[in-house]
């Protein structure tokens, strides 16, 4: 049996999920810098209105995810989201620089792992200082003051998490290709997801995987 | 395969770790923003690149309620003093800066939690322009209205006559710019920020306190830093 020439790697599901998620971050980042940064502030103005829409973005943010991940059409996403949330033998040696080139690979590197890890957290973690902020008159002194510094930290976390994946992502545009089009071609997944090649099409990936047998990296 | 291969659930660990920081945040953010604002905040002021400003530490931010930012030159800047008042006064930039002058450097305080240390801020005192038009018996307190249109503000007769409450005009020893709510703004240094009327424009005096735009929202008529607004802030004054 010969592999297809491509393979399928996010489905139309995880797709969408990846993008309406990715839209309302976006919007929640840009309205958030608008009420955030004093430039920026006095380019936008319209303060309630900013206000309004990173609220209400806010609180959308976990909605896509959540719709994407139930019933019989959340199979394949549920099955990323767990290859997501775990690092193998490989993952470590991938983390390695001595020994990056000789890790077999499945899914998802680890950077993609961590990045996933950190903003799904950073979604519940915004959410829940947002709505102190936002509902302020609710909460204790102390809180609100410490619901600010929560988001105005992990807010500045999203920024680089976010702005690391895009540069990444632009610099391959094989993986930026992928959650388009929802395919990659084979050889691709041979070559930087071996062992998800190998659970998608049965066969070998062919790559070795001793790093003190094969210590330089795959052209 | 992969028989052999240990699993670490990576996902779960950035959660709790995150969650972590957020807890603490939430318990000690209060006290971990301070130590930040009096131990690295003299530090980025240093910054040439300017960049490091953008850290969540000391900093001002701006907040505005009209879609674009209010803008008026100094040349063609007036302050309109009327109500109950024995005479209306319109004061040009020049008329206000030739008035005595007084300089506090105070901690400003924001009601959304941030805190700016030791900010310089000159004018003339509120009292003074008030003496100007003459204070009618029966006016029991002073209303701002701002020319971005919708803001305004207000202050009792007699918390607008304290000593630390200004028309302010110059903001860290220079002119007030557009952002900050220049060319000339109110500053109540021991109220929170919101009391402090940007863009002024005219200083009513009424018979009564009418709330103001924030307080028609939500926020306390009598804002003072630590006693209002269900805060315990330190007092600014």
């Amino acid at each position: 049996m010969s592999a297809p020439a491509e393979l399928e790697r996010f489905d139309r599901v995880e797709r969408y999920a990846h993008w309406t998620t990715a839209s309302l971050f976006g919007i929640c980042m840009l309205t958030g810098a608008a009420l955030y940064a004093g430039p920026v502030s006095t380019l936008v103005g319209q303060r309630e209105l900013v206000r309004m829409l990173h609220v209400s973005a806010g609180l959308a943010l976990p909605v896509p995810l959540l719709v994407g991940v139930v019933g019989r059409w959340g199979r394949k996403l549920r099955g990323d989201l767990r290859r997501l949330g775990r690092f193998d033998d490989e993952d470590r040696r991938w983390l390695h620089k001595r020994s990056r080139p000789a890790a077999q690979l499945g899914k998802f590197n680890p950077g993609q792992k961590l990045n996933a890890a950190f903003l799904g957290s950073a979604i519940v973690v915004m959410i829940a200082s947002g709505i102190v902020l936002k509902w302020f008159s609710l909460f204790a002194l102390d809180t609100r003051t410490g619901a600010t510094f929560v988001h105005d930290w992990v807010a500045l976390g999203i920024w680089l998490s976010v702005g690391g994946h895009i540069l990444i992502a632009l610099r391959d545009p094989v993986a930026l290709g992928a959650m388009l089009r929802g395919r990659v071609p084979s050889r691709w997944a041979r070559m930087e997801r071996p062992r998800w090649f190998e659970a998608e099409t049965g066969e070998p990936a062919g790559r070795r995987r001793d790093p003190a047998v094969a210590p330089t990296p795959p052209s | 395969m992969d028989q052999g291969s240990q699993e670490t659930a990576v996902g779960r660990r950035v959660f709790l770790g995150l969650a972590a920081f957020a807890a603490t945040g939430f318990v000690f953010g209060s006290q971990i923003q301070g130590w930040l604002e009096r131990n690295v905040g003299p530090l980025l002021v240093k910054d040439p690149t300017g960049l490091l400003a953008l850290l969540p530490i000391g900093r001002f931010r701006i907040y505005s309620v009209t879609a674009s930012l209010p803008s008026r030159s100094r040349a063609d800047y007036r302050l309109h003093v009327r109500g109950l008042v024995d005479r209306d006064v319109v004061l040009t930039y020049d008329e206000i800066t030739a008035m005595p002058k007084t300089r506090l450097v105070r901690d400003f305080q924001c009601v959304t939690g941030w805190r700016v240390p030791q900010v310089p801020w000159a004018g003339v005192r509120l009292a003074d322009v008030l003496d100007r038009a003459g204070v009618k018996p029966e006016a029991r307190a002073v209303r701002f209205v701002s020319f971005d249109g919708a803001y305004t503000e207000s202050l009792t007769l007699s918390q607008a006559r304290r000593k630390d409450v200004l028309v302010a005009y110059e903001l860290e020893d220079a002119p007030l710019t557009d952002e900050h709510g220049g060319p000339v703004r109110m500053y109540v240094a021991p109220m929170y920020g919101y009391k402090s009327c940007k863009w002024l424009d005219t200083i009513e005096l009424t018979e009564t306190v009418e709330p103001g735009y924030w307080e028609h929202r939500g926020y306390d008529v009598d804002g003072w830093v630590g006693h209002s607004n269900h805060r315990d802030d330190e007092r600014t004054g």
